[in-house]
């Protein structure tokens, strides 16, 4: 026994001969198969954190409750067939084996299935995609365009065998029906259904490109008769939701009956609670048409009338206005005459002449009148003037006593005494009477 | 105007109802309107008498092009 020694250090121990030493790999090997053999397969219930999905299409995460975890993993081949979207947070119940993973020294649980707990795994599926693509919007009623009134051509997405084309067939037999139906054919349900029903709505919009714009295609129904939840899943898939949004043709979605609601049908422009009543939607009743056009006749007439009416009280006005403007205009006429008279009368040359003559009339009366005046003016003038001339006269002045002598007998006035001589006959002129004198003596004057 | 669609024919007529309603126009004009929307009626009228019905199915054909062809009999018997 000593040979085998009991040193601490020193000598390599060996226990190779009665004691079975496990390699790492070896015993991970066998934790390995004890684990799945003791536990097989199994249900474990948890919640999931550290999601992560790997390039690879593998998905690890963490189950956990209070207080313990448990590594999972869902390899690529497994969890293709989940319907909704695994993520941190949700309650999940997996199916599968425990194992061990022996590069990381780590038990977990190799996922088969999953179900979300305490709600099916569709519910949580469409619970996830309405709130995917309410994010994005696809649901948004802006987005959601009007339904064309009276549409001549009314694209349909269904099975031709199943419920709904006969329902919108039937309601074409008893309505208006100046329409053109294009079917589209698709399963509407089963794993095709909804690639079907995608494409149907894609082809009725690309036959639309090709149609000229009065031939196009105004309106589509999309949908199905009733049916299981899972018989309409279809209509829940994200696929026909795009194919809805993205159709340039406003979609009527119509599936199931009234209390089914589908994805579809958010997305779609309007929903129809069966695909009888989206047909009443876009094919309407013959009587409410003749009671339309019965309405819109009478307001063609009412309103024809109106103008009519309108014009002829605008004749009735104008013509009223007519008269009244030409009263006026004579009224006018007249008044403006009589200025003008009055001015011509102003103008006349007879009065003119008149008023002329009058003048001359008058200055001839002046004329005279001063002619008058300036001769008996002059015959005063001259009348003192004879009185003067007379006063002048040397008989006059003999009158006041005074005499003239003249030399006789040549009887030249006696101014100076020179010219006489004593002996010399004189004779004197008096007023009255004359003299002969002898001149006796002269007598020089100074 | 004979080969106009009813839809086309009650959209025209409403068209011209709004503009007589508006009454913005000659004594001729809403002459011209109404006797048009007078014919437009008749031929509304007359379309709803007459209305036909056209039920096709869309297929792609081998060389992958759209071609309308009219659903069976079957369905559109009655």
């Amino acid at each position: 026994m000593s040979k085998e020694g009991t040193g601490l250090i020193g000598e390599p121990v060996n226990l190779e001969n009665d004691k079975h030493i496990y390699t790492v790999s070896e015993i991970s090997r066998e934790i390995k198969v004890l684990l799945e053999t003791a536990f097989g397969e199994i249900w474990v219930e948890g919640e999931v954190s550290n999601f992560q999905a790997a390039s690879s299409g593998h998905i690890y995460f963490t189950l956990k409750d209070d207080s313990s975890v448990l590594s999972a993993v869902m390899f690529s081949r497994a969890n293709k067939g989940l319907k909704f979207k695994l993520e941190n947070g949700i309650k999940v119940i997996c199916f599968g084996k425990i194992s061990a993973y022996g590069p990381r020294g780590q038990y977990q649980i190799i996922v088969e299935k999953i179900e979300p707990k305490g709600i099916g795994s569709l519910q949580l599926a469409l619970e996830q995609l309405k709130i995917k693509l309410e994010k994005e919007g696809l649901f948004s009623s802006e987005r959601k365009r009007p339904i064309p009134y009276l549409p001549s051509r009314i694209g349909v997405v269904t099975s031709l065998g199943g419920a709904a084309i006969k329902d919108i067939l039937k309601v074409l037999e008893r309505r208006f029906s100046d329409v053109h139906i294009i079917i589209n054919p698709a399963q509407v349900q089963g794993e095709i259904a909804k690639e079907e029903i995608a494409q149907g709505i894609k082809n009725l919009n690309s036959l639309n490109e090709t149609l000229p714009a009065s031939e196009r295609i105004e309106v589509m129904i999309v949908g199905r008769g009733g049916g299981s939840m899972e018989d309409l899943w279809s209509f829940n898939e994200e696929i026909v939701a795009r194919a809805i949004y993205n159709s340039k043709i406003p979609v009527i979605s119509a599936v199931g009956h009234e209390r089914d609601w589908t994805i579809s049908d958010l997305v779609a422009d309007l929903r129809a609670p069966t695909p009888s009543v989206a047909a009443e939607l876009v094919i309407p009743k013959k009587e409410d048409l003749e009671e339309k056009v019965d309405g819109l006749t009478d307001a063609l007439k009412n309103s024809f009338l109106d103008i009519a009416y309108d014009f002829e009280q605008g004749v009735d006005d104008a013509s009223r206005r007519m008269l009244l403007g030409m009263q006026n205009l004579l009224r006018l006429s007249a008044s403006e005459f009589q200025a003008l008279h009055k001015k011509l009368a102003l103008l006349n040359p007879v009065a003119l002449i008149r008023q002329h003559k009058l003048k001359l009339a008058d200055l001839a009366r002046q004329i005279y009148v001063r002619a008058v005046h300036f001769l008996e003016m002059r015959q005063a003038e001259f009348g003192s003037a004879a009185e003067k001339l007379s006063s002048l006269s040397p008989l006059n002045i003999l009158g006041r006593g005074y005499s003239i002598t003249f030399k006789m007998p040549q009887g030249a006035v006696v101014k100076d005494i020179k010219i006489l001589e004593a002996g010399d006959t004189i004779k004197t002129r008096l007023h009255k009477g004359e003299i002969l004198s002898k001149v006796t003596e002269v007598k020089g004057n100074g | 105007m004979a080969e106009i669609k009813f839809e086309e024919a009650l959209k025209k007529l409403e068209k011209i109802v709004d503009d007589l309603e508006k009454g913005d126009m000659s004594l001729d004009e809403a002459l011209k309107k109404y006797q048009e929307g007078i014919e437009l009626s008749r031929i509304c009228s007359q379309r709803l008498d007459n209305a036909k019905k056209k039920i096709d199915v869309l297929v792609k054909n081998k060389k992958g092009e759209f071609e309308l062809k009219p659903i069976e009999k079957e369905s559109e018997e009655k």
